[in-house]
């Protein structure tokens, strides 16, 4: 788990870095300082279960195990990339891996993910669907009525909320009226609001939530409280944060508390960590040069992969 | 058929340079003064600001009441601006980005267009939905769509579009008067450009289009951004001798017909361009009128030069071949010259 923080945390820092080298174009939503969320609820997933994602989506991608390599040219908007540069950040999809797609438009993960789960249910293939979504998704049709049909057709689906806090600006306690964990009632199904930047709680927490899914009996909502370190995008330096509040949860940082944990528990020494760091580090130079050296699409592809 | 405006006509003692936001946050600034039953709400056009700054500093000035940040919802931004319009408000309602207008289509198409004429004429909806559009942004095919063609097309609605700072605040504030309901779309790639903006009250009246170049051999047809990139062709043409001219028609909905017609007559060539898809874009209808009215006076086939039938690919290469430009455009004149010979 620590080497999936890892992995997300450096790949972003290095996409920020070619963004700003103005190597990518468009918005990056950066995940920094949830890594712990979408970490946690993966290894609670088997591999072939599926999962929807947001806009903000490099942590859910990397955590269901995409490679880096296709990630990065993806950004890069190169034919090597998970779409072929069609999609960008905010688009990208590993349908192989069981990764159903980041998404542009909020709350729209949730009635997809539903419907995977229906179909996991109609072939009684065993697999769970995760859907994570946003606190600022909360206040959507689609979450309404994605959970609630979830919750009536009784599909293996755990729902997700990544409470970092905010939407853009706008804090989750202005938009919504109550909080998404605490609906689960409203909507016939448990609900819990846990701690989303402690990734060993996270994984408990999903792991039960996912085996209940996969036993029959039912969707789970989840609201992983965490924080959006960044702002809501590359762009984005707008003041509406006190810095104090930023300043909190940095030092809640999850892959600063998992070191802390895992030091004081002796379950792993620094020098194990410095290894898989270095290991990181190899990946992501790696994906850039690969990224940096792949080609650029050619126009026949513009009208390519709109129909079967 | 007469142009009645001159937007970005030479610039008077009274004029300054602004960027097309600040026309129309101006626009909104000024009709919530003139009107306390005007409101503006939306994601993000108080603390934020607007995505694209529009609403910069309306929320400090007119408080909360007025300047409504709302939850992602869009479907009850469009519905609540249909009761609170119905009840006697003039609602501004602000779509983050066009893409989204389909969460609301059911309160903009069922609910909006069609309630006064449901109801005999016995309601009235003030309604101005605002929604920035188009490509360029290397924002992804969920963020630049061209949508203008699925509104246009619903009776009860107009559809406004604009090109310039002087053209968006003098119809957007139009728009805000209107006792129809307003479509009014914003391309995203012109928000930071700047024009020529008088510092007297002005407003643009609906339905009417504007040349924007005057030309003799070939009209094009268009409207938003690509009314730049037509302009920028009629600029290269005019080294090889084609003289272009340049109609805006600014309103979708109604489209001022005869001034479309008058151009065609006077230059016996057409080129309507569009950045939506080519294939039932709002430029067929275009096409569709002059071909109807103006037959006698073309020479040549009316050609279209519009987006790819694609969404809106990411990469920039792709998404600078979906839609038109300059070249493009300049090669369809060519074109429509060649057919007449
Ligand atoms: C339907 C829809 N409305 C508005 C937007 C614009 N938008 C993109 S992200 C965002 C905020 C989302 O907040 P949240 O769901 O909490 O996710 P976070 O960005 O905090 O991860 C908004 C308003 C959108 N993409 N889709
Ligand atoms: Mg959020």
């Amino acid at each position: 788990m620590y080497r999936t923080m890892r992995r997300i945390r450096r790949f972003e820092e290095a996409a920020e870095v070619a963004y700003r080298a103005a190597k990518m174009r468009g918005a990056l939503h950066f995940y920094i300082g949830e890594e712990a969320t979408a970490t946690g609820v993966c290894a609670a997933l088997n591999e072939g279960d599926f999962i929807t994602s947001t806009h903000r989506g490099h942590g859910h991608c990397i955590a269901k195990g995409a490679r880096l390599d296709k990630m990065m040219a993806e950004l890069y908007g190169r034919t090597t990339g998970y779409c072929g540069g069609k999609g960008g950040s905010m688009h990208i999809a590993d349908v192989a891996s069981g990764n159903l797609g980041a998404n542009g438009i909020v709350g729209a993960g949730v009635p997809i993910a539903v419907g995977a789960a229906l179909g996991s249910k109609l072939r009684n293939d065993g697999k769970v669907t995760v859907c994570f979504f946003g606190d600022a998704a909360g206040p959507t049709g689609a979450f309404h009525e994605g959970v609630n049909m979830g919750s009536v057709l009784n599909v293996p689906v755990v729902f997700v909320c990544e409470n970092n806090q905010y939407g853009m600006a706008t804090h989750t306690e202005y938009a919504n009226a109550a909080p998404v964990g605490d609906r689960g009632p409203a909507y016939g199904m448990p609900s819990e609001r846990i701690d989303g930047n402690d990734v060993f709680q996270v994984y408990e927490r999903a792991k039960v939530a996912i085996d209940r899914a996969r036993d029959g009996e039912g969707p789970t909502l989840i609201e992983a409280v965490t924080y959006r370190q960044k702002g809501h995008t590359i762009h984005d330096s707008k003041g509406y944060r006190d810095e104090e509040e930023i300043a909190k949860w940095i030092a809640q940082d999850p892959i600063e508390r998992f070191k802390r944990a895992v030091l004081e528990a002796k379950a792993l020494t620094e020098n194990d960590m410095q290894a898989i760091d270095d290991e990181v580090e190899e990946a992501i130079t790696q994906a850039e040069e690969f990224a940096e050296a792949s080609p650029w699409p050619t126009l026949d592809a513009i009208e390519q992969d709109v129909y079967v | 058929m007469a142009v009645t405006s001159a937007p970005d006509a030479p610039a008077e003692a009274a004029t300054r340079q602004i960027f097309m936001s600040q026309a129309l946050h101006e626009a909104l600034d000024e009709e919530m003064a003139r009107d306390p039953n005007v409101f503006v709400m939306g994601e993000e056009v108080g603390i934020w600001g607007g995505a694209y700054n529009v609403t910069a500093g309306l929320l400090e000035k007119w408080g909360e009441a007025r300047i409504i940040d709302t939850p992602i919802s869009e479907a009850a931004i469009g519905g609540a601006a249909v009761g609170a319009a119905v009840t006697g408000c003039r609602p501004v309602a602000e779509f983050m980005y066009s893409d989204f207008m389909g969460i609301a289509m059911d309160q903009i198409v069922n609910q909006a267009a069609k309630n006064r004429y449901m109801f005999g004429g016995a309601a009235k909806l003030p309604i101005t939905y605002r929604a920035p559009f188009g490509a360029g942004t290397g924002n992804a095919a969920q963020h630049t769509q061209s949508l203008e063609a699925w509104f246009a097309h619903v009776p009860g609605l107009k559809v406004v579009t604009c090109s310039s700072p002087h053209d968006a605040k003098g119809l957007l504030k139009s728009s805000i008067r209107e006792d129809n309901v307003v479509v009014f779309f914003e391309h995203k790639a012109i928000y930071s450009m700047r024009g020529p903006v008088p510092e007297d009250e002005y407003t643009i009246p609906l339905g009417m289009a504007d040349v924007k170049r005057e030309g003799s051999d070939v009209s094009v047809v268009t409207y938003a951004r690509q009314v730049h990139y037509a302009l920028e062709a009629a600029e290269q043409l005019a080294g090889e001798g084609i003289d272009v001219e340049v109609v805006d028609v600014r309103t979708l909905y109604p489209l001022d017909v005869d001034t479309i017609l008058a151009s065609v007559h006077k230059t016996n060539h057409a080129v309507v361009v569009y950045e939506a898809a080519r294939f039932g874009g709002f430029g067929a209808e275009i096409a569709s009128q002059i071909q109807e009215h103006g037959f006698d006076d073309l020479d040549a086939p009316v050609l279209r030069v519009a987006g790819s039938h694609s969404p809106i690919p990411f990469s920039e290469p792709l998404e600078k071949g979906a839609i038109p430009d300059p070249e493009r455009i300049a090669a369809a004149v060519r074109e429509s010259l060649q057919g007449s010979r």
